[in-house]
């Protein structure tokens, strides 16, 4: 009995040093595998069509052809607050990742992205990027630490087969915010589907709010030199919440689910089941990789914008930026990864073919309608570049193409805008769900949640 | 100490390590680590620093605080008086089937199987507020609504404690129905001598004991309902306009809600009250009740 117990005990205590040994020696990332440098990019949102996918890693090929001695690994990525914090905190972020416009200088003020100054001056455009759309990804002093790949404006979308279906033009979409609200009344008397929706959760609700807000000449925030001041409680706010509540409430034209994200708004306006939204210019890549839009469905229009001088396109954009944990040259790799899949195409005519070649062949879309990163010229150089390899139904969104340069763009609020937004969610949904709801006292409760935010630093 | 070994105490502390290292890094480390950071600055990135009692203040201080322990009050109230009864009498009934049995606890119990997930983003769709939604379709039939189910901050709550009761009676059921068989059949026997009807043997023979189960059970779905997040979180995010935010769900948003970094002072705190208020409720609970336990 007594030596089946110690032979019991010696094969357990050899199973636990076994198993603590396993676990010290498998530490994740391996900074050099076999003689190359390992990064990890983000890839495509999770969900995506297959065939995406197969398009991204036929790039990581090319990229890896063309740098041997890097070697690249592939992770699915959608920015979301929730989620980035927990892998910024839990140090579990790839080594290249993307970032909205809006929390870039947090990020470099806390030191979580890495300086890529050296490696963007030495790829030799660092000088010729648009400033203001630079500006967030730079540090105080001017260091480059994140990258600006794209950036949007809000558009108005809107489905053609409803639009036809309720009568009305599917090529002359609403240029007032009156007649989005007569046309939203019309799809949704004579298709039974939502004329109009929008996002109310996961603080979209409050981009969505500041968008309309300041299409109607309202802004949320002013800088007052070193303080920065809620002006939610604002004119052209007391107007986007007051139109919301006649579509809802009078009109009955915006369906009957007022709880959507990003995610679920796409999902049901791919689906054929709302008639128009705001959004950023740049979804309809994923309306097609992760919801199957019929691309005869689809039409882009310029936002509507108040007459007056003081409304105003609410835009951002998308920076790629560097973990700051990753080694020297991890980092260098890291740079050159974002050189070769999100700057080159714009700048160099073989990669700006090459892109779009490789995304046509997978039947993604190509030629989307993009705002300028550099100025307008390269932007009009790329597309020219790349226009036999078109493939998206340009003609549907003619109008948001002729009419967003003339558009005046305005930034989205600087500080703690996340927070802010998620306040304005409340606001917005009270207003969708709640026919009693006051405006003026949501608006000025928001306000003083909003400053107290704000002071809070 | 070598009659200690000799004895087997090291084999059985060897047999016992793996259970305590999981169970300390697992379980209680964590729990150690919430109760310092309760008492710290941190984004998890740069060093903590001391607050003292700044995070506990600042939750206090914050309207939503109220708000979400309101709404789960609440929640855990509706959950009481409609989901707290319904296993029970369905046990009971079902104890008095004599065939099919077993086919009636697994239906019973099937919904326990369902992943949570998959079960909420089933009923959010049966939830759809148009007229042609699953539900107002049904009670369309009989002349009802349409409702607006969860798109309004009045029936949201309710709608998700339906959900929450039938996604969780089934496992109370099966605990009520094993602790029937072990009611002994002579006092049924002794009750039909006396002339007892149904009610009478229920009343008088099942409900008393059973009674030991349903103090757990009771204290059980106090804490389980004090603690819901899963239901708000993928029904509403907490909305319409905070009507479902619930303090688990407060404290996620307090963790997660900013891409910058979350308060985890703040949400580390708002947990440490919970679990403190949470423990000294079943001590009061268990203490009050004393004299009706069945040891």
């Amino acid at each position: 009995m007594r030596s089946i117990r110690k032979a019991a005990t010696a094969v357990s205590a050899v199973l636990i040093a076994a198993g603590l040994l396993a676990a010290c020696s498998a530490s994740p990332g391996q900074p050099d595998a076999g003689g190359k440098t390992a990064i990890t990019v983000v890839s495509l949102k999770p969900g995506s069509e297959q065939s995406a996918f197969d398009a991204f890693e036929n790039q990581v090929k090319q990229f890896e052809a063309a740098n041997p001695d890097i070697d690249v690994t592939s992770q699915e990525y959608e920015w979301t607050g929730p989620t980035f914090t927990a892998q910024l905190a839990g140090g579990t972020l790839p080594t290249v990742f993307t970032v909205p416009f809006t929390d870039g200088k947090s990020l470099i003020e806390r030191g979580q992205l890495a300086d890529l100054s050296q490696y963007v001056r030495a790829f030799g455009y660092a000088d010729k990027f648009n400033p203001t759309v630079l500006r967030s990804g730079q540090s105080a002093d001017g260091g480059i630490f994140g990258v600006p790949t794209a950036a949007y404006g809000v558009g108005l979308h809107y489905n053609r087969t409803l639009f036809t279906q309720a009568g009305l033009d599917p090529d002359k979409p609403p240029t007032t915010w009156d007649e989005v609200r007569s046309y939203a009344k019309q799809i949704a008397e004579r298709t039974g589907q939502a004329g109009y929706a929008q996002m109310t959760q996961e603080n979209t609700g409050g981009w969505m709010l500041t968008s309309l807000t300041y299409a109607l000449g309202g802004r949320m925030q002013v800088a007052n030199g070193d303080k920065v001041e809620a002006t939610i409680d604002n004119p052209g706010a007391r107007e986007a919440l007051t139109r919301l509540r006649e579509m809802r409430w009078q009109d009955n034209s915006m369906g009957s689910n007022f709880l959507y994200d990003w995610g679920s708004i796409n999902q049901e306006f791919a689906a054929g089941r709302i008639g128009m939204i705001m959004a950023g210019s740049d979804i309809y890549e994923s309306l097609v990789q992760q919801n199957n839009i019929k691309p005869a469905d689809y039409g882009l229009a310029v936002l509507p914008l108040a007459p007056g001088g003081s409304a105003g396109l609410l835009g951002g954009g998308t920076l790629a930026a560097v973990n700051v944990k990753a080694s020297p040259k991890q980092q260098a790799a890291a740079a050159k990864w974002i050189d070769f899949y999100y700057m080159s195409k714009f700048l160099k005519q073989d990669a700006a073919v090459l892109d779009a070649k490789t995304l046509s062949e997978s039947k993604q879309p190509v030629g989307l309608p993009k705002l300028p990163i550099f100025d307008k010229a390269t932007l009009d150089q790329y597309n020219q570049w790349i226009k036999p390899y078109v493939n998206v139904p340009l003609a549907q969104m003619r109008s948001f193409n002729e009419g967003i340069f003339d558009q005046e763009l305005a930034g989205e609020p600087t500080a703690h805008t996340q927070e802010m937004y998620a306040v304005l969610d409340t606001v917005v949904q009270a207003v969708l769900t709640d026919p009693g709801a006051n405006i003026d006292e949501l608006l000025s409760t928001a306000d003083s949640d909003v400053q107290a935010i704000l002071d809070r630093g | 100490m070598r009659t200690w070994v000799r004895r087997g105490g090291l084999s059985t502390l060897v047999f016992l390590l793996p259970l305590l290292v999981i169970f300390g890094v697992f379980s209680w480390l964590p729990i150690v680590r919430a109760a310092v950071m309760s008492v710290q600055q941190t984004n998890l990135v740069t060093a903590p620093k001391f607050v003292g009692l700044e995070n506990f203040q600042s939750v206090l201080a914050d309207p939503l605080f109220w708000t979400a322990v309101r709404n789960t009050g609440v929640f855990a109230l509706i959950a009481l008086v409609f989901g707290y009864p319904i296993p029970l009498v369905v046990a009971v009934l079902m104890g008095e089937v004599r065939r099919f049995r077993g086919l009636l606890s697994a239906i019973a119990y099937l919904p326990v199987v369902v992943p949570p997930v998959v079960a909420v983003l089933m009923w959010k769709f049966f939830y759809d507020a148009r007229p042609d939604g699953v539900f107002n379709t049904i009670l369309g039939w009989v002349g009802l609504g349409p409702y607006r189910w969860l798109q309004s901050a009045t029936t949201a709550m309710p709608s998700l404690v339906l959900e929450a009761t039938w996604a969780a009676a089934g496992g109370t059921v099966i605990i009520y129905l094993a602790a029937l068989i072990g009611v002994p059949a002579e006092l049924y026997d002794a009750a039909d001598v006396d002339g007892a009807s149904i009610w009478q043997k229920i009343w008088h023979v099942t409900l008393p004991q059973l009674r030991g189960v349903l103090l757990v059970t009771l204290i059980l779905q106090i804490i389980g309902t004090s603690q819901v997040f899963l239901e708000p979180f993928l029904f509403t995010g907490g909305g319409p306009a905070n009507s479902t935010l619930t303090v688990l769900l407060l404290i996620y948003n307090y963790a997660f809600g900013s891409s910058l970094g979350g308060d985890y002072g703040a949400a580390t705190a708002l947990s440490l009250m919970l679990a403190v208020f949470l423990a000294a409720l079943s001590a009061v609970y268990f203490w009050l009740t004393r004299s009706w336990s069945t040891s």
